[in-house]
């Protein structure tokens, strides 16, 4: 098993006050915040963060921590003492508030360290049977094709259960999930009865899966709208063209109205997702130049030159 | 792995379920209803006016927001209203970048 330095993970000294332990906590909770960070291990980082608050900010955890002292040697595996803990009555448990009124974020994913160390006490904030199990939440990243399809996905989510002997655990969840047509990423699809069910509840929970896109080759999906790159040439868009524009159900013909320039945004309309009403389809135009690389294309740039008095830079007042 | 079948779920989208009601939308967010009538204070869930409290659009998706920013960063809602409208102006301005990105 692996030994959390918390002091280390937290930024903080062994000797931090508790105000300082906050300090430094919500500091990397905001950076590290997976709504709010870009980086890549954020979340594993916001969990490992919280698990190092949820133990340093309470004084009967933080002292029973403070005795297994700062770790075995490095490549040796930690093992805690026999009597490691006894003694300690470690109040509250994962996921009621602390003293300054926000809750722990125990989302039921303790390193096995912790769960090890504290696992009897982390009870899950459990509330009472209801009658009904809970909702659960899960955010899963599909490809664009199917909601532009549908079609049926396979999804694996990690669900947080209590084990036989008390303990918070993950179990994976493989789950072939028929996806809506038209469904936009931010909306959510609801599996009705696949939530929590617990013994003695007459129904289970739904389970509730927030939807997102992986990077498509083409478009860039805007809620019902997409948008993609249309390269045409100088003449294409001085003059004017028909050209072959790929949309979502196949190729089709799009008029360049001339005298068009850069990042003009032409609508093809209800090629978006099939949504209801279905979203546009949005082509931003991209000038490519043709390489001057030959003698031939040498020739006729220098051609167009001499035609075509043309300075892009008078606005910058710099002369020519 | 086990390479045991499995039966196909069908789901439904819940923002077209029709409009939530503020129930609802408590019960899915797993929060109290004063909280969400702040949002609505706030201006951050979209509501349909001729209708009373029933909530349309991208409001599930910030109300969650909301609930995590509160929970996990101790924001009140007005600082949770500022947040998600930077993060959505944030997604805008990255959108609008991927577009001139590929002049280069």
């Amino acid at each position: 098993m692996e030994f959390k330095d918390y002091y280390a993970i937290m930024g903080v000294a062994r000797d931090a006050t508790a105000e300082q332990i906050k300090q430094a906590y919500r500091r990397l909770a905001r950076r590290y915040h997976p709504d709010v960070s870009k980086e890549p291990d954020a979340e594993a980082r916001f969990k490992e963060v919280g698990e190092a608050y949820e133990v340093l900010r309470d004084p009967a955890r933080r002292t029973a921590y403070d005795q297994l002292g700062s770790g075995p040697r490095p490549g040796e595996p930690f093992r805690p003492p026999p009597d490691w803990g006894a003694g300690f009555e470690f109040g509250g448990g994962a996921g009621q508030a602390g003293d300054d009124g926000r809750g722990f974020v125990f989302e039921g994913d303790p390193s096995e360290f912790f769960e090890t160390l504290f696992g009897r006490a982390s009870t899950m904030g459990r509330s009472a049977p209801r009658g009904r199990g809970a909702d659960h939440h899960a955010r899963v990243i599909i490809d664009l094709e199917a909601s532009l399809e549908g079609g049926t996905r396979t999804l694996t989510l990690r669900v947080p259960e209590v084990g036989q002997d008390g303990r918070p655990r993950l179990r994976e969840r493989t789950l072939n999930v028929k996806i809506p047509r038209g469904i936009q990423a931010g909306q959510h699809i609801r599996l009705a009865g696949q939530g929590e069910k617990l013994p003695g509840e007459t129904r289970a929970g739904d389970l509730l899966l927030e939807v997102g896109f992986a990077p498509h080759r083409l478009y860039r999906p805007d809620g019902r709208d997409l948008h993609f790159d249309l390269p045409v040439t100088p003449w294409e868009a001085a003059l004017g063209a028909s050209v072959t524009v790929p949309t979502p159900d196949g190729s089709v013909a799009m008029q360049i109205p001339p005298g068009s320039r850069a990042g003009t945004r032409l609508r093809l309309r209800g090629k978006g997702l099939p949504a209801r009403p279905p979203g546009d389809l949005y082509a931003t135009l991209q000038i490519a130049l043709p390489p001057a690389d030959t003698a031939t294309a040498r020739a006729a740039y220098e051609a167009f030159a001499a035609a075509v008095p043309f300075n892009p830079r008078s606005s910058l007042g710099a002369g020519s | 792995m086990s390479t045991q079948s499995l039966s196909v779920s069908v789901g439904r989208i819940v923002e077209e379920e029709g409009p939530l009601g503020v129930d609802e939308l408590c019960r899915l967010c797993a929060v109290e209803r004063q909280f969400i009538l702040e949002l609505v204070q706030e201006g951050v869930l979209e509501t349909r006016t001729s209708a009373g409290r029933e909530f349309v659009g991208p409001s599930l998706r910030r109300a969650q927001l909301a609930v995590r920013l509160r929970r996990d960063l101790g924001v009140n809602v007005a600082g949770a209203a500022l947040a998600i409208e930077l993060l959505e102006r944030i997604e805008v301005l990255e959108r609008r970048q991927d577009v001139s990105g590929m002049e280069d």
